[in-house]
């Protein structure tokens, strides 16, 4: 097992080597870092910790990364790192009351939802800074591309290559930790949980924050490569469904699920952007909802728990 | 609206694998006063629910009149005169009194004749007359009981089941409700009561089975199982 | 006291009856069917489209257009339970507001492809009137006294009639219902189309004071959620209340600072809300 995802790591890392064409550098690159923000969210998600706000600490990671950057001239190695324990510590100052106070099921999706919208619309409002609606753009630095993290497609590759094996690593280690367990109890029943023993808060806090900083890393990472941040795509409602979405197509309970997930929205994306480019605005948009309501229909544990049954 | 008999025969039902009632047989006819007695967890409830079409049976028929209770919708049983004062009353605390006995009007039938039900009802239990406009959820025990078999009134059914209407209350309220049991069979409805205090129950029925661990272990009037030596051990004890 | 603070909280009441319909609408369908709609703020864009579409495309008096858009979006209501709501019914919570989330993707793209992404406006203005001081927007005026008609009716309806009262009474215990001869999924199928309904009537309200584009839900969307939660998910009289408590606070939000803070602080103030009564403002 291990030896096998080894060895296709090293195949993963390897495959730019043998002149790929740019186009599906392009498209591996944006399914694993969307790959990570859905593998975060569904980290929680599957313990029935529904968020609909993990756009904000994506967005707060974003923009944290991408102003130190334009201003400071803090190179996004040290920005991103910055930006994502921002997010993490958004996080912690939204989960830890709501935990304390068991704000939970329907409140809890809607509060985190408002949370969303919170950094989205201030980053709509600081728009002297930030550039608001219309966007900003990390400041290109030719000369240093290496300290901007500018890297182009082949280093930006191994970095996707490198933080999706991250997230699927922390995901196994969660798996065969102590927390597992306790979470999946407290998932169950909250209180027969802290009964036994069980931590509650502290475990959900535990989970809250990685699953809040792989989305914040795979998220900040995309908008890094893209060289393009915008608030509705990196904060807010429609993004923090999109991961929903992902986590839930492919399958929140499984290790890869997320994966197949963002896998399956990207190539959706892009064949609706092909077959239909602007001719048809809106089409977009309505085959995702459309195939959203029957994935959730006719594969409520999406593609891979789907496979796994047939097994 | 005249009578109709209460068969079941056959009756096995349960919650997934656990089965909770094993052939149970049961008749009640018009104008009878049946009760079912037994320990905790017999299957008594379970019974009452099978006849209100809260739960489906596995195997057996029930019939009420002409209706096949076990194929019928639940939601249709009170029209056809099955009213069911369920385990805890189960009142709408947050409505006032008067609209629970609303909603116990809501089939089209008792709708026609909502101001005559209530006026019955209200004479039964002038209590409620007093308390009309009180929330449900702000009164004892035994008004609570008097307003769950005042909602399952309004819809006239011919028979009314009971689950356990003694539980929880004084003792000189339940004697209360059961001298109101009394009447309500005065008036010729049909009764069919589940109950844990048996010793009261025997009082006010005719005819009663005994239930233990979902078979019907003894059957008879309510003298003859009085009288019975071991139901005696088993359920009055020194009384 | 400053009269266009004076003024900032009359528009906020006003903001307030606009937000109450869309919020007696969502708690009505929470408190009988348990689901929220996400794509609730998109049933009234599809019912504002209907309403501009009827009077400035096919010529249909004002009136017309609005009295055809409540049965339209009642409809939807309908179509989207039976559909979407009532195959998910056993599924968990978070399934089902993800897949009304699916719906408002549906409706939005729908809306683009059908009608463009311009802005859509009804062209209908009514000249501002002066109370004392200040002014007020006649047509908001309107709305807002026809929003508290209709949330009269709406208590009326709830208060007085048999399939009200069993609306209310199954928010409490839906296990039961059937012992009365109620059956749960027609009750269902009623609050679907009063909840509906409801978002056609905000719709007419606000097609008079916005244009419509589809991307219109999300901007007031967020917010109705929000006051739902506030005042307590299902709770009818603490999601009205807390409606004008929400718009008195953009609105004067927006005379300190600027829409979008006002928005922010909103949202923040929600948040404190949450933490401070986790169950709602009204909860008991």
């Amino acid at each position: 097992m291990i030896r096998a995802a080894i060895a296709l790591l090293a195949v993963l890392a390897a495959l730019p080597l043998f002149g790929l064409p740019e186009y599906f550098l392009h498209l591996g690159i944006a399914t694993m870092l969307s790959a990570v923000a859905c593998t975060g969210w569904a980290m929680m998600g599957r313990f029935g910790l529904v968020s609909f706000g993990h756009g904000a600490f994506i967005g707060i990671a974003a923009y944290t990364m991408a102003l130190l950057w334009n201003y400071a001239g803090l190179t996004p190695w040290i920005g991103l790192p910055a930006g994502v324990a921002l997010g993490m510590a958004a996080a912690a100052l939204l989960a830890y009351p709501c935990f304390r106070l068991r704000v939970v099921g329907h409140y809890f999706a809607l509060v985190t939802l408002a949370a969303g919208e919170i950094v989205r619309i201030l980053i709509v409002a600081l728009r002297n800074i930030t550039g608001g609606s219309l966007g900003m753009t990390p400041r290109l630095s030719p000369d240093n591309a290496l300290a901007a993290m500018q890297l182009g497609k082949h280093g930006f590759w191994w970095l996707a290559v490198a933080v999706w094996a991250f997230a699927l690593l922390a995901w196994w280690w969660i798996d065969r930790s102590m927390s597992a367990r306790a979470l999946t109890a407290i998932s169950e029943d909250e209180d027969a949980a802290a009964s036994i023993g069980i931590r509650v808060t502290r475990e959900k806090m535990m989970i809250t924050l990685v699953s809040a900083g792989f989305a914040a890393l795979g998220g900040a990472l995309g908008a890094q490569y893209r060289l393009y941040l915008n608030p509705e795509s990196l904060a807010g409602i429609g993004i923090s469904l999109q991961i929903v979405f992902g986590a839930l197509a492919g399958g929140m309970y499984s290790m890869l699920g997320p994966t197949v997930g963002a896998a399956f929205t990207i190539a959706l994306e892009e064949t609706l952007r092909v077959s239909f480019g602007t001719a048809f605005i809106g089409a977009a948009p309505l085959v995702y909802g459309v195939l959203l309501v029957l994935f959730i229909l006719f594969l409520p544990r999406g593609i891979v728990g789907w496979f796994e049954r047939k097994r | 609206m005249e009578g109709a008999t209460l068969s079941l025969e056959g009756i096995r039902a349960g919650y997934g694998d656990f089965q909770a009632l094993f052939d149970v047989g049961l008749k009640v006819s018009p104008g009878e006063a049946v009760g079912v007695v037994g320990p905790n967890g017999a299957g008594k409830t379970t019974l009452l629910r099978v006849i209100s079409g809260m739960l489906r049976p596995k195997a057996g028929t029930a019939r009420f009149g002409s209706t096949d209770i076990a194929t019928t919708p639940a939601h249709m049983l009170p029209a056809m005169g099955i009213a069911h004062v369920p385990e805890n009353r189960r009142l709408f605390p947050h409505l006032t009194v008067e609209e629970n006995l609303k909603v116990g009007a809501y089939i089209p039938a008792a709708r026609r004749r909502y101001a005559e039900r209530l006026a019955y009802v209200f004479d039964m239990f002038p209590r409620l007359r007093e308390r009309r406009h009180q929330l449900a959820g702000t009164m004892s025990g035994g008004e609570q009981q008097m307003c769950a078999i005042g909602r399952a009134l309004m819809s006239s059914p011919r028979i009314l089941l009971l689950d356990e209407p003694s539980a929880g209350l004084a003792p000189l309220v339940v004697a209360q409700v059961f001298a109101l049991v009394q009447r309500i069979r005065a008036e010729g409805l049909t009764v069919l009561i589940v109950e844990q205090n048996v010793a009261q129950v025997l009082r006010v029925v005719d005819r009663a089975y005994v239930l233990d661990a979902g078979h019907v272990v003894a059957e008879g009037s309510s003298a003859a199982l009085a009288s019975d030596p071991k139901i005696r051990s088993a359920f009055l004890g020194g009384h | 006291m400053d009269p266009f603070l004076l003024e900032a909280i009359v528009n906020g009441i006003l903001l307030g009856g606009v937000f109450a319909l869309p919020v007696l609408g969502l708690n009505l369908v929470f408190g009988v069917v348990d689901v929220v709609w996400l794509c609730y703020a998109e049933l009234v864009m599809v019912g504002m489209y209907c309403v501009w579409f009827l009077h400035t495309q096919a010529g249909w008096p004002l009136i017309l257009a609005f009295a055809a858009c409540l049965p339209v979006v009642a409809m939807l209501g309908l179509l989207l339970h039976l559909l979407v709501v009532k195959p998910l019914l056993g599924s968990p919570p978070i399934t089902q507001v993800l897949a009304t989330g699916g719906v408002l993707f549906i409706l939005q793209g729908g809306a683009m492809l059908t009608f463009g992404t311009d802005f859509r406006s009804l062209g209908v203005e009514m000249p501002p009137m002066e109370v004392g001081e200040i002014f007020v927007s006649g047509t908001k005026l309107v709305a807002f006294v026809a929003a508290l008609v209709s949330a009269a009716g709406l208590w009326a309806f709830l208060k007085f009639t048999y399939v009200g009262t069993a609306i209310r009474a199954i928010a409490r215990d839906r296990e039961v219902m059937p012992l009365m001869g109620v059956d749960p999924q027609r009750i269902y199928l009623v609050a679907s189309a009063v909840g509906g309904g409801l978002a056609g009537l905000a719709a007419c309200l606000l097609v008079v004071q916005l244009d419509v584009h589809p991307f219109i839900g999300l901007s007031f969307g967020p917010i109705t959620f929000m006051i739902c939660v506030m005042g307590g998910l299902g709770n009818m009289l603490g999601g009205f209340l807390a409606a004008f408590l929400m718009g008195v606070i953009i609105s004067t939000g927006g005379f300190w600072w600027n829409t979008e803070m006002s928005y922010v602080v909103a949202f923040v103030f929600f948040i404190v809300v949450m933490f401070a009564r986790p169950r709602g403002l009204f909860a008991r």
